[in-house]
């Protein structure tokens, strides 16, 4: 192989870069967080939901989860339009995104909720606590800890795989940067070769976050590597 | 010259020292009895010669030929004439009674298979098991289960039968099934190492009792001896706490 | 609306239909390729990174070190990367190939950890039994080790496959006719967005759902252990 590496033009460019890193980031916390709050609404409703609106969850969860997200992002921005929804690309993602973690999230909830056992509920009873102390001190910190590690580890897909769909329809993400750099002066493999490097160090930074703000506030451990 | 003899061999398990030096030798067709407290190296003792457990100092001489653990060559004529029985049997859980006693013969020492089955039939009819060469491990008792390891060590014809606190893990009715075989072992004139708790065993067939303490040999000598005047207090101590009982 | 339903009749029609067949047909192909592939590679990596010795310590930080990296770069990134790389070495390639490659590196840094686990949970005194009479690596962890950890493994591996069919769909990026590629090839053509991704999803759907099931069954039928399926045929006959 005799190709020539040429690494210059990406240093000149790493600004843009680095800006996409930005928006990576972003796309991944806010489409986690969205997530979440899917997921809390939809795990307590498959706990202790009737049965209807459990059949509608459980409909969501698993066509979400059987499709592919960038399916289910190329349905909001090529199909919604017909009906007249008009969002921008980057909506289009983050929405996307928001749906599809909202899915996977419910399930790793779930597995938590079903993990308090009765019998600390009724310790916390007759311990005196009213039910929402019983919320707030004993079956909180306890999905919390029982979930923590796949949680930290979700955020780490959406935050790789989940973003990075977006430089499909044209999002400046991190991928998307690349793409568009690479396109103006072919020098493809050096701009991802460094856009590899970059999506390391970012999610290695985001799992020593994780892993510190998991001993600090729910006492557990979470391995790095 | 001995069969086997261990010269001040040393031990370690990560910074803890677990044998600090431990010497004995056992002559040809000799039945050799480690004893000692738990905890004070007689597994490791065992672990070391057949080299699951490095060896840090001194060393293991077969026929007066050292063993070099280092070197795999040495540690595979080594292996080639010993074999281990576990206190906690080992058997591959994957395979069925008879493909465990013949799986190292065929596989390793590269017998033909018919002679195999046939040694493996032989055997597994002396330990009282011919008829369960088609049943899997976990379908046996702990008894069964210990007399298939004895079986499958001797499948390999080794030399030196080391055999570790064979009987501890088995009910008390399922001991002399066990020990009837050793016997047996014992009068056909194997060598063998063995770690036992089981006082009145070892005095019925020991040629030598090795008492460890600490990793460390405390005191070495005939059954009767040692049990019944042992010359250090440890051991006193020891075997009068024991064999009280 | 009324657009989608006066396409609907001439969207399913039977040339559009077994295009969609030949792609979906693809992209299984491709997913099985390159897990079938990486699944043996990543035993390769595996063992590798159990070579003992002091000398091997620098292939064993390398193991690890895939492993580490391709977890955590964004599957369209190792596609161009792949697609960039293989070009300018046998610029004759096919996008299929590529694509499997591409595949196929992804799969080995997953189910790596998989198998690892996996040989992990036999326990340690069965290796032992096989090296003390001799056994050698290989020929422990293929006669020993793995015909025990294969329950461990397998319903995980197959698991990640399966859900690597849906994360093929990226490689419809560098011009691979698989089923989001044809979608939007229907897209463009002026077919609805919602007729065509609605329809491609299903076609996802119908391909996840079913296997992802059976990986379900199989997880529950492996972890039955033997005695207990043993008298579970005895009690039935
Ligand atoms: N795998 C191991 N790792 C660390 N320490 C061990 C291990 N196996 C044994 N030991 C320690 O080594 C010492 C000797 O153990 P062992 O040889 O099994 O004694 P014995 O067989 O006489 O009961 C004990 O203190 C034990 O705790
Ligand atoms: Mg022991």
């Amino acid at each position: 192989m005799n190709y020539n590496f040429q690494y210059g033009v990406v240093w000149d460019n790493f600004g843009a870069l680095m800006e996409g890193a930005w928006l990576t980031f972003q796309l991944g916390v806010f489409a986690f967080a969205g997530g979440i709050l899917i997921g809390l609404l939809c795990a307590s409703i498959k706990t202790y939901g009737p049965w209807p609106l459990r059949l509608l969850v459980d409909t969501y969860v698993v066509f979400i989860t059987n499709t592919p997200a960038l399916i289910q992002i190329y349905f909001l921005y090529f199909g919604l339009p017909e009906l007249g929804v008009r969002w921008s690309n980057e909506a289009c993602v983050l929405i996307g995104l928001v749906l599809n973690a909202g899915a996977y999230l419910t399930m790793i909830l779930r597995a938590g909720f079903l993990s308090v056992r009765k019998n600390e509920l009724e310790a916390g009873l007759t311990l005196g606590f009213s039910v929402v102390q019983q919320i707030r001190y004993i079956i909180v910190p306890h999905i919390a800890k029982a979930v923590y590690p796949a949680l930290a580890n979700f955020f780490i897909v959406v935050l790789v795989m989940g973003t990075s769909v977006g430089a499909l329809i044209g999002v400046d993400e991190l991928t998307g940067q690349a793409i568009n750099l690479s396109s103006i002066n072919y020098r493809w493999l050096e701009y991802f070769s460094v856009v590899a490097v970059i999506y390391v160090v970012l999610t290695f930074v985001a799992s020593v976050g994780l892993a510190l703000l998991g001993r600090w506030a729910f006492r557990v451990r979470v391995r790095i590597f | 010259m001995p069969h086997l003899a261990v010269n001040n061999l040393r031990a370690k398990y990560g910074a803890l020292e677990v044998l600090k030096g431990v010497s004995f030798s056992i002559e040809k067709g000799q039945v050799v009895a480690l004893v000692g407290p738990s905890g004070s190296g007689k597994s490791t003792v065992l672990r070391t010669l057949v080299g699951l457990t490095p060896v840090t100092g001194g060393n293991v001489t077969i026929h007066d030929d050292k063993i070099d653990y280092a070197s795999s060559g040495s540690l595979r004529r080594a292996r080639d004439q010993m074999a281990i029985v576990f206190q906690q049997y080992n058997l591959f859980q994957n395979m069925r009674i008879i493909d465990n006693v013949t799986v190292a013969p065929v596989k390793i020492k590269k017998r033909p298979k018919d002679e195999a089955r046939a040694d493996a039939e032989r055997l597994l009819a002396m330990v009282g098991l011919a008829d369960k060469l088609n049943a899997f491990p976990d379908q046996l008792s702990g008894g069964q289960q210990q007399r298939v390891a004895i079986a499958r060590a001797l499948a390999l014809h080794p030399e030196i039968l080391l055999l570790d606190e064979v009987t501890s893990a088995l009910d008390p009715e399922l001991v002399n099934e066990v020990l009837d075989s050793i016997r047996q072992l014992a009068k056909d004139g194997m060598t063998m190492i063995l770690v036992s708790h089981e006082m009145a065993f070892v005095r019925e067939v020991a040629d030598k009792v090795v008492f460890m303490d600490g990793g460390s040999v405390v005191e070495e000598g005939l059954p009767e001896v040692l049990f019944d005047a042992p010359k250090t207090d440890r051991a006193r101590e020891f075997f009068g706490k024991i064999l009280r009982h | 609306m009324e657009r989608i339903l006066e396409q609907i009749p001439r969207f399913f029609t039977a040339d559009n239909m077994a295009l969609l067949l030949q792609s979906a047909g693809l992209t299984l192909a491709m997913t099985v390729a390159g897990c079938v592939i990486g699944f043996g590679l990543a035993f390769v990596l595996v063992y590798l990174r159990q070579t003992p010795g002091r000398w091997a310590l620098p292939l064993r930080v390398i193991c690890v070190a895939y492993v580490e990296v391709f977890r955590r770069i964004p599957f369209i990134v190792v596609i161009y990367l792949v697609l960039f790389f293989i070009q300018t070495v046998a610029s004759n390639a096919s996008l299929f190939t590529i694509a499997v490659i591409s595949i196929c590196i992804y799969a080995i840094a997953y189910t790596a950890e998989i198998i690892r686990g996996g040989l992990e949970s036999v326990p340690l005194t069965q290796m032992e039994a096989a090296r003390a009479m001799n056994f050698g690596r290989l020929r422990t962890l293929v006669t020993i080790t793995l015909p025990q950890a294969w329950p461990v493994i397998l319903p995980p591996a197959i698991a990640f496959a399966v859900s690597f069919i849906k994360d093929t769909a990226l490689v419809s990026q560098i011009g691979v006719f698989e089923l989001t590629f044809r979608g939007k090839e229907l897209n463009n053509q002026g077919y609805s967005g919602i007729l065509v991704f609605g329809t491609i999803a299903m076609c996802y759907f119908l391909m996840s759902f079913p296997l992802s099931m059976l990986g379900q069954y199989l997880e529950k039928r492996l972890a039955t252990p033997r005695s207990e399926q043993s008298a579970r045929k005895i009690r039935r006959t």
